[in-house]
């Protein structure tokens, strides 16, 4: 995982409430068994007047000028100002996957859904979850201006515009420190390996028919 | 009482196997369950780094989301799909190569995720269950922690066992009294989802309590626990009664002899005690509640079969959402529900595909014709033994007979992966849970309903009250 210390980009600004993963990344897509390659999909149904499919030639779609993700002026946007519920509906990591592959290296909502949350962490994109009163600042502010450019700070946990500190954010520590070394969890879970085990054995004999073996 | 605890404390407890110091705990998972669409990059994950499934005995695999549901005899060989067909050889390649057991698409106890492990015995009181699907929360009903994960999180449970998780706020939900006739657990978690908003549950595990829930049979608090990640919330809970202990009993992988009796002893516990501390607490009437319709693309945006599509002015700063919604949904502000004519019908998901909800259909379409106006109806049991059960109790040959499809079980028209779906500006009846945009097919348009209605909406061609009759 790619880690996450502090970033400089321009932002690009979503305004709609409750945007779900399905919208992020429509159904067809998640017929890919690969990890990566999504961010040509980000969006998809919104962003291509056709609809496509994994096996479309990217090159061939017929792109709609009048979506965000296709106006000049936000190319290479890598900060996504967002509205209240982000990334609610369904659990698929793909939505994740392809903001990553995109570009976009943080989001900043009033709120996150729950599970793409902890999706965006893991592929170390960072949500910040700012008040409703400081998004709408920002979005105000990208209405009066092209390209707003936002600077995150992990290490301490600011988000400045130039020298101005627009907020302060907080987030779990063990996640922010996962991000800030780009950490795989799995590792660190398994460090505490005895413990699982322990675990596990006092609840095998309190509980053996959780343990059964299913036949197929 | 200070020591009084919600039930999902009590669950958080038993499984919770260490808290680091920021407050993120390891919870120790008994049950995963894993699909064709969310695990290929988890196995891929073990394998990059050697890695092995941690607990085999854990694990059911089984293919659902992206599964045809029509000629299925020939197994995967059959799907016509290349991708599709790549991604489910993919699932059964990965079991193979893992060990891992899996309900094979040609086995009688194939289905939906949610559906297939309860009807086995898999998910039990007091356990925690994860799966790779936000629907997780389903689990919730039996008194257990369901939690819906990512990929990665996948991969993470595979490989130790543990889900790396912060403890939610509790959240109440109460609902007292007795629902009316037609008014299904569907109806409830539809009314409960409009009153509290689709984040009104978000950072909370919901308990579902009240005597209309303890009224619930299982299917029914299934379908309620199903939705509390419509509300934004993880999980959902029902406390475990002498319902859940009757639905458990004898089922393949339910604990036998003197172990029942020890589960027993160990599940009567679960519950919230008296003087518990939620959160959040919210009561509602029974008799308040109407059989419900969402018109929009959100849950949240539903309303009661006898009024009207609601006016956007009314909802304040959501008024720009819910106008565009009408635009998305071809509706206009004051058109009455019952005038939304519908295209097709689907009666199908983890969320209403059990045996109570056939039987539900079938009594409504019993001697009735599907009217002439509709382009499709189709039925889709949510697993194989739903189906065999359906067959056996002649509902398929009442459904048939009224001129609804009887498929194959998967989950189908409610994400449209595979070749079920809504075409653009279609109306469709769907006993399924989401109303998004696209989720049924590009430009299609979801009205999330009962079973009940679903069926009815179904033989009238545009929804009915069932309240007055009829069914
Ligand atoms: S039926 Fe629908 S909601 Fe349920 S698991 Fe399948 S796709 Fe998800």
């Amino acid at each position: 995982m790619q880690a996450f210390t502090s970033h400089t980009g321009k932002v690009l600004p979503f305004d709609r409430n409750n945007v779900d993963t399905d919208a992020i990344l429509p159904k067809q897509y998640l017929k890919s068994i690969s990890k990566f390659g999504y961010g040509d999909w980000l969006f998809d149904d919104f962003r291509y007047l056709d609809e496509g499919s994994v096996t479309t030639d990217i090159k061939t779609r017929r792109i709609n000028p009048d979506f965000i993700l296709n106006k000049p002026e936000y190319q290479g946007a890598s900060i996504l100002l967002a509205r209240d519920n982000f990334g609610c509906g369904s659990s698929r990591e793909h939505a994740a996957w392809a903001f990553r592959d995109y570009g976009i290296r943080a989001l900043i909502a009033p709120s996150f859904a729950d599970i793409f949350y902890n999706n965006c962490n893991k592929n170390g994109i960072l949500p910040i979850t700012l008040s409703e009163a400081i998004v709408d600042d920002l979005f105000e502010r990208c209405t009066a201006a092209d390209d707003l450019v936002l600077s995150i700070d992990l290490e301490k946990c600011e988000v400045h515009l130039g020298d101005e500190k627009i907020a302060s954010f907080t987030m779990d520590e063990g996640r922010r420190q996962n991000l800030l070394q780009g950490k795989d969890d799995i590792a660190l879970t398994l460090a505490h390996s005895d413990a699982i085990h322990n675990f596990e054995d006092l609840l095998e004999e309190r509980e053996p028919w959780l343990f059964k073996k299913i036949e197929v | 009482m200070s020591s009084a605890k919600t039930l999902y404390d009590k669950l958080w407890e038993r499984r919770c196997v260490k808290t680091y110091d920021d407050g993120m705990s390891l919870i120790y998972i008994d049950r995963h369950i894993v699909h064709e669409v969310s695990s290929a990059q988890a196995f891929e994950g073990l394998r990059a780094e050697n890695r092995k499934p941690w607990r085999l005995s854990s694990i059911i695999a089984t293919p659902d989301h992206n599964v045809p549901t029509t000629n299925r005899a020939a197994g995967i060989a059959g799907i016509e799909d290349e991708t599709s067909r790549i991604q489910v050889k993919t699932l059964d390649d990965n079991c193979n190569a893992f060990d891992v057991p899996q309900f094979q698409l040609t086995d009688i106890r194939q289905g939906i995720v949610h559906v297939i492990a309860p009807e086995q015995g898999l998910t039990l009181p007091g356990t925690t269950v994860v799966c790779g699907d936000s629907h997780t929360a389903t689990h919730g009903a039996f008194a257990a922690l369901g939690v819906g994960i990512g990929t990665s999180e996948v991969e993470h449970v595979l490989a130790t066992q543990c889900l790396l998780q912060r403890k939610a706020k509790n959240l109440l939900i109460e609902v007292n009294g007795e629902l009316s006739f037609g008014v299904t657990a569907k109806d409830v978690v539809l009314y409960v989802i409009g009153q509290i908003g689709t984040a009104g549950g978000t950072g909370f595990t919901i308990e579902f309590a009240g005597s209309a829930v303890r009224g619930l049979t299982m299917e029914g608090r299934m379908s309620l626990c199903n939705m509390a990640i419509e509300a934004g919330a993880r999980a959902g809970l029902v406390a475990y009664d002498q319902v859940t202990e009757d639905y458990i009993e004898g089922r393949p992988y339910a604990p036998k002899g003197d172990e029942w009796q020890q589960a027993i002893s160990i599940w009567k516990d679960l519950h919230s005690d008296d003087g518990a501390i939620f959160d959040i607490e919210y009561r509602f009437n029974a008799a308040d509640i109407k059989p419900q319709v969402s018109w929009g693309t959100s849950p949240e945006m539903v309303t009661a079969v006898d009024t009207c599509v609601p006016d956007p002015k009314d909802f304040g700063t959501k008024a720009v959402d819910y106008q565009n919604a009408l635009n998305y949904m071809g509706l206009k502000a004051g058109q009455a529900i019952s005038d939304i004519y519908l295209d097709r019908i689907f009666i199908g998901s983890c969320t209403n595909s059990r045996i109570e909800d056939i039987r539900a259909v079938a009594k409504v379409v019993n001697g009735k014709k599907v009217a002439k106006s509709i382009t499709q109806a189709m039925v889709v049991p949510g697993s194989g033994l739903v189906k065999q059960q359906a067959e056996k109790e002649g509902l398929d040959k009442i459904i048939l007979d009224a001129g609804f499809e009887w498929r194959e079980p998967g989950c189908s028209m409610c994400l449209a992966m595979n070749a079920d779906r809504l075409m653009a500006k279609e109306h469709c009846a769907s006993t399924s849970n989401r109303n998004f945009e696209g989720r049924q097919g590009s430009g299609g348009r979801t009205h999330l309903v009962s079973p009940a209605m679903a069926a009815a909406a179904a033989i009238a061609g545009h929804f009915v009250d069932i309240t007055q009759g009829g069914i």
